[in-house]
C-alpha cells in the first residue's frame, strides 16, 4: 500500500504507516486534521476568541445528555411527569444528567450572548460575513426555540403555565396569531398533544436545524476566515497570523474545562427541582419564564388592546430586520469600537433595555407582596415536591380494577362470585375477555339483567361448545353476578 | 515562520516533534476527561440492569394470629403489586390459608394446575373441587382425583412483625411438577 502511494499523490510521502497509514490514506484525515489546526488566526490566539467553540461544546454535551434523558422520559401528558420524577428521584445520575440539560441551557444563552457580543465589539461580521453573521442569528433564534419548547416537556407547574403564557403570547399577533397558537398547542387549549409537538420540535426538527446550520457557521467562517482583533483589516488580513493549534486550542479549551466544573459543580450542589404535576385547574399559579426570557416577559405587559400591534409584532420585526441587517448596512472596514459610536450606542441600548426590563420584573414582583407571596409559596412547594420519594404510577389497567370495586355493594360482592366460580379463568379480570372466551365489557348494552338470567342457567349451544357451564347459583349471588357483569364498561 | 521560532527557541527539538507531544498529552487529557464525564451516562443508561426495575413485591395475607385456629381452608383476597420501571400495577388474586399435613400453616394458590380455573373450598365436601373439569384436592392442598397432575400449588410464604406475607407466584399447568412462570 505504500509503495503505491508515491506515484499517485505529488506530496511527500506521509509519515504514517501501517493500519493509521492506510486509513489516513483512503480517508485524508491526516489532511483535514492539519487543516483544520493549522487555520491561521491573524493578529494570533486570543482569549476574546472562546465563545465559538465553548458554544459547541455545550451543544454537544446537550444533545449527549438529551439523548440519554429520552431513554427514560415518554411525552405525554400522562406520564411526562412521571417518568422525569423517575429520572429525577430513581434513575442513578439522573438528577445530575438532568440538571446538566437544563443548566446547560442556560449556559448556552449565556455563552451564545458572550459570543455575539464579542463579534459585535470586535466588528468580525464585516467584510464578506454578511452570511456567517445569518447563520448566526438563525441559529440565535432556534436555541432560543429549543430552550422554549424543551422548558414544557417536564409538566410540572411551572412548565405548564410559563407554556401557557408563552403560547398565549403569540396569539396577541394580528390575523394569524390566533391560528399559530393553536398550531402549537395542537388545539386551543395546552394538552397532550402539546407535549408532543414540543417533543417533535425539541429532539427533531430543531436540532437538525441546528446541526445543518452549525455545519454551514463553520464552513462559513473557514471561507471567511477568522477576522483577527479589532484594527485588522476585516478584508484583506495583513497581521501575522498564528495556527489555530496550539495556543487558540489551549485557550479554547480552557473555556470548556471551566463549563465542565461550573456545570458540573452547579449541578452537583444545586440539582434542577421538579414541582409538582401541571393542574390546569389551578387558578392561583403565577407562571414566570426562565431568566432569559424575562425582558420579553416585561415588555409584553405593556402592550394590550389595539396598540398591542406595535409592541408585539411592529418593534420586534424590525428589531430583528435590523439585526439581520446589519452586515448589509454597517459596511465600512473601522472596527475599533470607540470609532463606531452609533453601533456601540445602540448595542447600549438594546442591552440596558433588556436588563432593565428583566430588573424591573424582578421589581415588580417583589414589591407586590399578594405576587411575592404566591411566588414564595410556589418555590416552597417545588422543594417540597422534589424531597419527596418517587410513586410509581398506577397502570390504567390498576384503575380499571380499581374503580370496579367502588361500584354499588351488589356489583362488589358479584366481582367476588364471579373470581370464586372461576369466570374470570376464561373471561379474564375484569371481563376483559381472553383467547379462551369473549369480553363481558359492554355487554349491558346488548343484555338487560333477565336475559343474561336466562342465559346463564342456559347457555346457547354455542355457548356450550364454547365451554360455558350452565351458572348454578342461590337467587342472591346470581343477581350479584348480573349486576357485576352489567357494571362493567 | 515556525521553522524560525524552532531554530531560535531549540534547534535540537524539531518543532513536529513538540506539537506532537503536546497533541498526545491533550488526547491523553481529553480521554481521561470524557471517561470522567461518561461514568454518569453510564451509570444513567445501566441503572436497569444494576437495579431490580420489574420485581413482584410480596404481599400481605393478614395477621398471623388470625389464622391461629384455623379448621379449614380460608380465602384470603391479595393485592399483588407489580412494578416495572416508572408505573406499577396492582392485581387481585386469592389464595388460601390453610395447614400442611404436619400441621404448619401455608399459603395456596386458588389457581388450579389443571387448566387454571379458579377452584372454590367446598365445605360439605371438606375439598376443593374445580367446577371447570371436576378435579378435587385434600384440604392440605394434595390431589385427590381428576385430571390434575398435581397437588394444589403453595407459595412461598414469610412472617414480618407477626404478619403473614406472600410471594405470588404463576405456575405451569398440566405438567406433574411445579414449575415457576415468572
Amino acid at each position: 500500500m505504500h509503495s503505491t502511494h508515491g506515484n499517485e499523490s505529488p506530496a511527500p510521502a506521509p509519515s504514517h504507516e501501517g493500519l493509521w497509514g492506510w486509513i489516513n490514506h483512503r480517508t485524508g484525515l491526516d489532511d483535514l486534521l492539519r487543516n483544520t489546526l493549522d487555520e491561521p488566526i491573524p493578529g494570533g490566539a486570543r482569549f476574546a476568541y472562546i465563545f465559538g467553540s465553548g458554544l459547541l461544546f455545550i451543544f454537544i454535551s446537550q444533545v449527549i445528555t438529551g439523548v440519554f434523558l429520552a431513554l427514560y422520559y415518554v411525552p405525554s401528558a400522562d406520564h411526562a411527569h412521571t417518568t422525569v420524577a423517575y429520572i429525577t428521584k430513581a434513575v442513578t445520575a439522573g438528577s445530575f444528567l438532568r440538571s446538566l440539560h437544563a443548566y446547560g441551557a442556560s449556559a448556552m444563552v449565556v455563552v451564545l450572548l458572550l459570543h455575539l457580543s464579542q463579534t459585535y465589539f470586535f466588528g468580525s461580521y464585516k467584510g464578506r460575513r454578511e452570511l456567517l453573521w445569518l447563520s448566526g442569528c438563525a441559529l440565535f433564534g432556534l436555541v432560543l426555540a429549543m430552550a422554549f419548547t424543551g422548558y414544557l416537556l417536564p409538566w410540572d407547574q411551572r412548565a405548564y403555565f410559563a407554556t401557557a403564557v408563552g403560547t398565549n403570547a403569540v396569539s396577541e399577533v394580528p390575523w394569524i396569531g390566533e391560528s399559530i397558537k393553536r398550531l402549537m398547542r395542537g388545539g386551543t387549549e395546552m394538552g397532550t398533544l402539546t407535549i408532543s409537538r414540543f417533543f417533535v420540535a425539541h429532539v427533531f426538527l430543531i436540532p437538525a436545524c441546528i446541526f445543518a446550520l452549525v455545519a454551514s457557521h463553520i464552513f462559513l467562517f473557514r471561507k471567511a476566515g477568522a477576522a483577527g482583533p479589532i484594527d485588522e483589516d476585516p478584508h484583506h488580513p495583513k497581521q501575522r497570523p498564528e495556527p489555530f493549534y496550539p495556543r487558540q486550542v489551549l485557550m479554547d479549551l480552557s473555556l470548556t474545562a471551566l463549563l465542565i466544573i461550573g456545570l458540573g459543580s452547579l449541578c452537583f450542589l444545586v440539582p434542577v427541582q421538579l414541582g409538582p404535576p401541571a393542574n390546569p385547574a389551578d387558578a392561583q399559579y403565577i407562571p414566570r419564564p426562565e431568566w432569559y426570557y424575562l425582558p420579553i416577559f416585561q415588555w409584553l405587559k405593556y402592550w394590550h388592546g389595539s396598540a398591542a400591534i406595535v409592541g408585539v409584532l411592529v418593534i420586534p420585526t424590525v428589531l430583528a430586520l435590523a439585526v439581520l441587517a446589519l452586515p448589509f448596512l454597517d459596511r465600512g472596514v473601522e472596527r475599533r469600537p470607540w470609532k463606531r459610536p452609533a453601533a456601540m450606542g445602540a448595542y447600549a441600548f438594546v442591552v440596558f433595555s433588556l436588563v432593565g426590563l428583566g430588573l424591573r420584573s424582578q421589581y415588580v414582583d417583589r414589591h407586590d407582596s399578594g405576587v411575592a407571596q404566591q411566588l414564595a409559596k410556589q418555590r416552597a412547594e417545588e422543594e417540597a415536591y422534589s424531597r419527596k420519594p418517587f410513586l410509581p404510577e398506577l397502570s390504567a389497567a390498576s384503575l380499571a380494577a380499581a374503580n370496579v370495586t367502588l361500584a354499588d355493594p351488589l356489583a362488589a360482592k358479584g366481582k367476588t362470585v364471579f373470581e370464586g366460580q372461576s369466570c374470570n379463568a376464561c373471561h379474564g379480570d375484569g371481563g376483559v375477555g381472553t383467547a379462551a372466551a369473549p369480553p363481558l365489557v359492554g355487554i349491558a348494552k346488548k343484555f338487560s339483567p333477565e336475559q343474561l338470567a336466562d342465559l346463564f342457567r342456559h347457555p346457547t349451544a354455542k355457548m356450550n361448545a364454547g365451554g360455558m357451564p350452565p351458572v348454578d347459583l342461590p337467587p342472591d349471588d346470581l343477581n350479584a353476578l348480573i349486576a357485576y357483569v352489567e357494571s362493567l364498561k | 515562520m515556525l521553522e524560525r521560532d524552532n531554530t531560535i527557541a531549540n534547534p535540537s527539538v524539531p518543532l513536529q516533534n513538540r506539537r506532537s507531544f503536546l497533541g498526545v498529552l491533550l488526547g491523553v487529557g481529553s480521554v481521561f476527561v470524557g471517561a470522567l464525564l461518561s461514568v454518569p451516562l453510564v451509570r444513567f443508561a445501566l441503572f436497569p440492569l444494576l437495579r431490580r426495575t420489574t420485581e413482584v413485591k410480596n404481599s400481605p395475607v393478614g395477621e398471623l394470629s388470625g389464622f391461629a385456629s384455623l379448621t379449614e381452608p380460608v380465602m384470603r383476597t391479595i393485592q399483588i403489586e407489580q412494578v416495572d420501571g416508572w408505573r406499577k400495577a396492582v392485581s387481585e388474586k386469592a389464595v388460601y390459608v390453610t395447614k400442611d399435613s404436619k400441621g404448619q400453616l401455608q399459603v395456596l394458590t386458588s389457581i388450579c394446575p389443571h387448566l387454571g380455573c379458579t377452584v372454590p373450598w367446598n365445605k360439605e365436601r371438606n375439598q376443593f373441587v374445580c367446577p371447570c373439569h371436576g378435579a378435587t384436592f385434600s384440604p392440605d392442598g394434595t390431589r385427590v382425583s381428576g385430571p390434575s397432575l398435581r397437588g394444589m400449588d403453595t407459595l412461598e410464604t414469610s412472617i414480618e412483625n407477626g404478619q403473614l406475607r406472600v410471594r405470588f407466584q404463576y405456575f405451569r399447568q398440566l405438567v406433574s411438577d411445579k414449575e415457576v412462570i415468572g
